[in-house]
């Protein structure tokens, strides 16, 4: 049997291309890599190394000839102890090559698996409700900064594999005081200052957590998380998929979110919508310091990146946290914080604050609305939301990203695609204004969302 | 494997009243001060004038050339089959590269760890990965390393400690730091090797790692392939440092200028950094001069360099030619001997394109699968 030679491809896209020039003729003995020709396409010139050894024993197509097709013989080689002459005689297109054969199935079925493949639908995610607690459960008085430390601190003492690093950390413990405590219960094996160098420990982070360990990496804020990007979405949030589910990496990547005061247009940004973009990636943002802890503790011990979005503004605020051993919360699980018959406010972390002060001043005019806290917003618990506009046919969003693309954005597309029917009115969201944080006070407030707004929003969708 | 309890778990940062970093770096300075071998300017290509590497021994030249003949025949005919149109994508040769990773892999132990960028194949053959289940994940298919769902640039090995195949320049460099992190972390003393090339070794997470690494003293050997085009663009035109091997100084990481076409150099100078590293001496930079046949990808017609530079690297340099000929006029092979091994090799590759193309591409349903693990959450 002859080798075959077949015009190349040299792009995915390439269907057909000038053979320019042979660099050998018949009769000539080849080796695998020896360039044998040119062929030219509209974009380049490239060479053709021979892929077999051997002696040409035919030259099918000659120089100069136009448009030949991809995987057309070209050329036929006789193997070791093969006769040149009789590999001549034999007709490339009556035995046009395997691969090539294969190749043109292939390319049909790809296109027709194109056409006519649907792409299957999502597997159902099924998530569990929040646990009972048990009778008699005693609750603390907690800030959100304590309850998360807790958490941690919890969770290094369960397993060895985990571990915190960022900036300032360990001595200084925490930027905002999170981490307050570790360094002098757990060592510095395991409570590590970087540099301020966020691509670089972002990256090092993923690679110990692909490694086996458990790491959680505190950015000072997730402003600065933008010079890590790259780690957090093409290495952390693809690993799994890339490595056919051979590979993980779970890592919690945590710090303060959102606006906080006057702090300018570059530390002052909700970036949910921008991580809840990513198919991979697990986005968690509580509100409460018991969904802190629960959430928190739960995430370092998931098995998927995820990015823990905390708000500066809360982690003052004190709440009552469940005094359990072992506190814990099912990731993705929306909360209905207060249930209401007239509208479904749907928010998350310092958002809730915009609804409770509204929805006080709502109560004194006779508007009685329910109030979600998604707490996780990918994956998004659209059902709890849907269940909520099927009573109260109206929705109102409010968040603190900008509208464009936002988290509310979403909300209204899934809303209105799948509870269409139980619409009485447009969905309205209440977001950061389209704008760059500005630093003046009165700017500022006027950027931010406000209980205000929200109370127009609701009257609005209430037709009140 | 050998749990070595490392002092510097603890010289990672700096303990009030400790002297260990003072220590390590003394012991450092010693060899950073060395300046690292000379490139001779030849045209075409510079390569590090060392003294001759220890020899290899029959077997070791015969291992060598099996193992970096495996990656030249696969990379033949993956072009090939990319000529066919059943490989799709970008896809980057290490044509000419072999002997880098087989002599690195030589200077390393079961347990080390493994990552580099995206010119990955040969790094996956050197680490023991199938070719089968490489090829078959270059055509997308079941067989695949990745199920198909990774591709040229991106697949692993959990078994053979193989950490990726990243398509991203740069990327690998913090990920191999984390994972010379985690062996310290571990106290164990595996040693990472973290591959990247000479473009890669412009971008600013190399020195943010560089800086960790040192200040943590990690066990991570950083292999920078020069092979002398970062795409289309020659070291000199992107480098105001064109010595690589000096990259580290800064960070008192110690580096040298390693002839990459030569497997017994590369062995030799991986050994000795991998020995640094193992020793708990923090990281190490080998600059291997290389050089890669083939364009950036199969696109790439390389009209940016001469066809007698090629031409000169691979009459003159081919790695594996160097251990042919040895094999021949020092270990007395005969040409039929060789022909043999050839055609074992040329056997595997063809096992593999083979299964490539016949193992079924992915099952529709493995669009949904892999992309987190869903757990029940508390």
């Amino acid at each position: 049997m002859s080798i075959k030679v077949t015009m190349p491809a040299l792009s995915p896209t390439m269907e057909e291309g000038t053979l320019a020039k042979w660099h050998v003729k018949e009769g000539d003995t080849i080796s695998s890599g020896d360039v044998i020709a040119e062929i030219e396409t509209d974009k380049a010139t490239m060479e053709v190394e021979a892929a077999d050894d051997g002696t040409v024993a035919k030259i099918v197509v000659p120089e100069g000839t136009e448009n030949v097709k991809v995987n057309e013989v070209i050329a036929l080689l006789a193997g070791e102890g093969e006769d040149t002459d009789s590999v001549s005689e034999e007709k490339p297109e009556a035995s046009a090559p395997q691969p090539a054969e294969d190749a043109d199935e292939d390319a049909d079925e790809e296109e027709t698996s194109g056409e006519d493949e649907k792409a299957p639908a999502p597997p159902a995610v099924k998530v569990a409700s929040d646990p009972e607690l048990p009778e008699g459960t005693e609750f603390e008085e907690q800030t959100v900064r304590e309850a998360l430390r807790d958490a941690m601190a919890e969770e290094m003492r369960r397993d060895e594999r985990v571990f915190v690093m960022g900036e300032e950390v360990a001595q200084y413990e925490g930027a905002y005081k999170v981490t307050q405590g570790l360094l002098a219960e757990f060592g510095d094996r395991r409570v590590v200052d970087t540099p301020i160098t966020e691509h670089g420990f972002a990256g090092l982070g993923v690679g110990a957590a692909m490694a086996g360990l458990r790491p959680i990496v505190e950015f000072m804020t997730f402003n600065f998380a933008m010079q890590a990007m790259d780690h957090l979405i093409n290495s952390a949030a693809k690993t799994r998929y890339m490595s056919g589910g051979q590979m993980s990496c779970p890592i919690v990547f945590r710090g303060p979110n959102g606006p906080a005061a006057r702090v300018g247009a570059q530390h002052s940004q909700d970036y949910a919508s921008w991580y809840s973009h990513i198919p991979g990636l697990i986005v968690i943002a509580p509100y409460s310091a018991a969904d802190a802890k629960g959430l928190l503790k739960a995430a370092i011990r998931d098995p998927n990146p995820i990015i823990f979005l905390e708000n500066e503004v809360l982690y003052g605020k004190s709440f009552d946290v469940p005094q359990l051993d072992d506190y814990t919360l099912p990731i993705g699980k929306a909360r209905v914080m207060k249930q209401g018959s007239d509208v479904t406010l749907v928010s998350y972390s310092h958002g809730i604050t915009y609804c409770l002060d509204a929805m006080a001043k709502l109560e004194e005019e006779g508007i009685d609305a329910e109030l979600i806290d998604l707490r996780t917003i990918r994956p998004l618990d659209i059902d709890t939301v849907i269940e909520s506009v099927k009573k109260t046919n109206r929705v109102v969003t409010v968040d603190e990203t900008w509208p464009h693309c936002g988290v509310g954005a979403e909300i209204a597309a899934q809303v209105q695609a799948k509870a269409f029917d139980y619409l009485d009115a447009p969905i309205l969201r209440v977001t950061q204004k389209d704008v760059p944080m500005p630093y003046a006070a009165n700017l500022e407030k006027l950027a931010l969302p406000s209980a205000d707004e929200v109370i127009e929003a609701v009257k609005t969708v209430c037709y009140r | 494997m050998a749990t070595r309890s490392r002092s510097s778990a603890t010289s990672r940062k700096k303990p009030s009243g400790k002297s260990s970093t003072a220590k390590s770096s003394t012991a450092k300075r010693s060899t950073a001060g060395k300046t690292p071998a000379r490139r001779k300017s030849a045209s075409g290509g510079k390569s590090a004038s060392k003294s001759s590497p220890a020899g290899f021994d029959k077997d070791e030249d015969l291992k060598a050339y099996r193992d970096m003949l495996l990656i030249r025949r696969f990379e033949e005919k993956a072009g090939q089959m990319y000529g066919m149109g059943l490989i799709g994508g970008f896809c980057h040769l290490y044509i000419g590269q072999e002997a880098v990773v087989i002599g690195m892999q030589g200077a390393i132990e079961d347990g080390d760890q493994v990552v580099t960028g995206y010119r990955d194949h040969g790094h996956m053959l050197a680490t023991g990965m199938d070719p089968k289940g490489v090829m078959a994940e270059l055509t997308g298919r079941e067989g695949g390393y990745s199920k198909g769902k990774g591709g040229s640039m991106h697949m692993f090995s959990v078994e053979k400690n193989f950490y990726g195949g990243h398509g991203i320049v740069g990327a690998p460099v913090p990920i191999g730091t984390g994972l010379a992190f985690s062996n310290q972390y571990n106290r164990t003393d595996r040693v990472c090797l973290t591959y990247f090339g000479d473009g890669a070794a412009n971008q600013g997470q190399v020195y943010e790692s560089f800086n960790m690494a040192e200040l943590w003293q990690l066990p991570v050997v950083y292999v920078i392939e020069n092979n002398q085009y970062a795409m289309g663009t020659s070291v000199a035109r992107a480098s105001a440092q064109t010595d690589l091997s000096k990259r580290g100084t800064s960070f008192n990481i110690p580096g040298e200028q390693v002839d990459g076409m030569d497997v017994r150099a590369v062995r030799e100078a991986g050994r000795k950094a991998v020995e640094w590293c193992r020793a708990g001496k923090g990281p190490y930079l080998l600059e291997m001069m290389t050089y890669r046949y083939r364009g950036h990808s199969m696109s790439d017609p390389a009209k940016y360099r001469a066809k007698e530079e090629v031409n000169k690297m691979r009459s003159e340099h081919d790695p594996i030619e160097q251990v042919r000929k040895r094999l021949i006029e020092q270990h007395k092979l005969s040409e039929d001997e060789l022909k043999s091994i050839d055609k074992d090799i040329k056997k595997t590759v063809n096992e593999a394109a083979e299964f490539a193309q016949s193992s079924p591409e992915p099952d529709p349903s493995e669009l949904w699968t892999d992309v987190v693990e869903l757990s029940e959450g508390a």
